[in-house]
């Protein structure tokens, strides 16, 4: 049709009908194409230098040798060290991500991210409780915590700290706008509940604890890349499927009805899958900052949507993490800073961009 | 009349949490019908229209949908009989015209058929229809009052549906664009065949473009049917408190409304 055949139905780019006989069609947004294929390149990119750069410099060629050559010294580095810590780390900042753009279309607020559905502090402040606690029960790390223990508490308390912010926002629907306040207000909570329990524990635990809160990548493996691996090939697809739900909450409640969106039931499972997302990453990383934020932010102007695209979210937000760590882990060899430090020095700045523009915005 | 009733209301009850407005009311929209909802403000007008769309439960009573109770047909089939547009709807910034009138293809779509030809058919017509084809790629900020409301009818066209509920379509437009939009109903309900359900504040553009005039006062309906038989001025006092006097309208042949004072002023 004339309209159409011009230029397609979404404004701010050319978007192609992909059309399978009469049955199968899609809409293919050629800038969401490039950026995700452009990000997946950074991303190999990222991660190769990941393999070679440490303690012991490896070239490429030594990588791939490595990587094959059971025997070798560099086998095991690679295999065992620096390839699941990279893994966990895409793994985590792509879930991260995928939580944040969705929290922020239904939110409809660029500000919005896991933090204010109380997933991240519900699972520091169990996590700090158990450091805490255990630790001068048992005066030591006692290594089913340390394995087993931390990320299954950061899972419980993320699922808790979501539920309580659901429950409190909940009235008849749930509302955007009234989930951001609640979310902000049990936030503000559960940090204190934090801070206080590291000031009342030894200084031992509450150090490693606080390595934890900080959100890091450090001695993470196999077993960290597995449940969250396993997560993901579940979630993502679930969350695609949601797509167009997204699309339709991001209009006022009358019209998301009016168009046959069960609007209540989208936006709860739409919110539960980002709540799941971010407490699975969260329970394998600790807290990373700014990623969840950031990322659907950067994706929505590289892709120049209207809300934020979902997987070119979680490819940029795996392309942060991994070089977030990537700085972590080189910048001041031998020692290894936390990847949450990385993020948070570099997503602050981000974070007063954001708010400066939101103000902006508000004035106008 | 004796048309097939397509929607209506069996001694329903609406409100908002423990404020009843609207209480045992009883009304049916006939097939191929314009339908319009008078009243002076806080009757339960838009409220009755909102139930009418599905988009507010009944505390009591049914709404009916051909004949079944809306809230047991699944959202989505519904969509594909009636559009709903909400009183001042508002849009994600940014949006185009296209994008709007795309979405209203959404009852139509699944996550493997997000862009058919008849998709793309439905658009195009609606936007042709609705004279915004020119406009389709310009943001919906950028428009007029009245374009920016074409555009919302135009999403609701594409739709797809034979009965439309619009709630204050002409709100915050002035005389021009209210007639513009006007005519646009009009069109559609003569040309297309579409039920449309409106609610209305302007009297003598209420009688001009409707068949069938229903007025309400307190939650009750206090006289429905033609716009003559309506419009009277005792009916005026009853329903607005309001001294006026009805002539004919020198263009349409419709009852005119010449207010005189309200009731309830000193001076009277």
């Amino acid at each position: 049709m004339t309209v159409f055949g011009r230029s397609h139905a979404i404004s701010e780019t050319a978007v192609l009908p992909l059309r399978v006989g009469g049955a199968l069609s899609w809409r293919i947004r050629l800038r969401g194409v490039a950026v995700s294929v452009l990000g997946l390149g950074l991303l190999a990119l990222l991660m190769a230098m990941n393999m070679r750069i440490g303690e012991i410099e490896m070239t490429l060629a030594e990588v791939v040798a490595g990587t094959f050559d059971q025997a070798s010294a560099a086998h095991f580095v690679i295999m065992e060290l620096r390839l699941p810590r990279a893994l966990t780390g895409a793994l985590v900042g792509a879930a991260l991500a995928l939580s944040g753009a969705i929290i922020q279309s239904i939110a409809r607020n660029p500000l919005a991210s896991p933090e204010i559905l109380g997933v991240t502090t519900g699972a520091s402040v169990t996590v700090v409780a158990g450091v805490v606690f255990s630790g001068s029960v048992y005066g030591g790390t006692s290594g089913l915590l340390s394995t087993l223990g931390i990320p299954a508490l950061a899972l419980l308390g993320g699922l808790v700290g979501a539920t309580v912010v659901y429950g409190l926002a909940w009235r008849r629907g749930l509302d955007g706008y009234r989930l951001v306040l609640v979310g902000i207000g049990v936030a503000a909570v559960f940090t204190n509940v934090k801070f206080w329990l590291l000031t009342v524990g030894d200084v031992n635990d509450t150090g490693r604890a606080m390595v934890w809160i900080t959100g890091s990548l450090n001695g993470r493996g196999w077993e960290h890349v597995v449940p969250t691996a396993l997560a993901l090939a579940v979630l993502v697809p679930v969350t695609l499927l949601g797509t167009r739900s997204l699309d339709a909450l991001r209009f006022s409640d009358d019209t998301v009805v009016s168009l046959g969106v069960r609007t209540n039931l989208a936006r709860a499972l739409l919110i539960l899958a980002a709540v799941l997302l971010a407490a699975v990453a969260t329970a394998s990383a600790g807290p990373i900052a700014f990623v969840a934020l950031a990322s659907p932010q950067i994706a929505l102007r590289l892709v120049r949507s209207g809300r934020p695209p979902l997987l070119c979210s979680a490819i940029i937000g795996a392309v942060l993490t991994t070089g977030a760590d990537l700085i972590a882990r080189t910048a001041f060899s031998p020692l290894e800073l936390p990847v949450g430090i990385v993020t948070a020095v570099l997503g602050a700045p981000y974070l007063i961009h954001l708010i400066w523009r939101a103000q902006k915005w508000a004035q106008k | 009349m004796g048309a097939e009733v397509r929607l209506q209301t069996a001694a329903v009850r609406l409100g908002y949490g423990d404020r009843i407005v609207v209480d045992g009311l009883d009304l049916g929209i006939e097939a191929g019908s314009v339908t319009t909802i008078i009243g002076p403000n806080g009757c339960g007008k838009s409220t009755l229209l909102r139930a009418l769309g599905r988009l507010l439960k009944p505390q009591g009573g049914e709404v009916l949908l051909d004949g079944k109770r809306i809230d047991k047909i699944p959202t989505r089939e519904v969509a594909k009989i009636l559009g709903v547009l909400p009183q001042a709807p508002t849009a994600p910034e940014g949006l185009t015209v296209a994008d709007l009138v795309a979405r209203g293809r959404h009852p139509h779509q699944t996550w493997y058929r997000q862009w058919s030809s008849d998709d793309e058919d439905a658009v195009a017509t609606a936007l042709d229809m609705t004279g915004l084809a020119d406009l389709a790629e310009r943001p919906l900020d950028e428009l007029s009052g009245g374009q920016r409301q074409r555009a919302w009818i135009s999403m609701a066209l594409a739709q797809g549906t034979d009965l439309l509920l619009l709630d204050e379509p002409t709100t915050f437009l002035d005389l021009a664009h209210q007639v513009e939009v006007l005519e646009l109903v009009r069109h559609l309900h003569r040309e297309a065949g579409r039920t449309v359900v409106m609610v209305l504040h302007d009297l003598n553009l209420a009688a001009r473009y409707a068949d069938r005039l229903v007025a309400m006062r307190a939650g009750k309906v206090i006289a429905a049917g033609s716009p003559h038989e309506v419009l009277t001025e005792e009916l005026l006092g009853d329903v607005f408190e309001l001294d006026a006097k009805v002539i004919e309208d020198p263009v349409a042949g419709t009852p005119l409304v010449v207010p005189i004072r309200p009731r309830s002023h000193p001076a009277a």
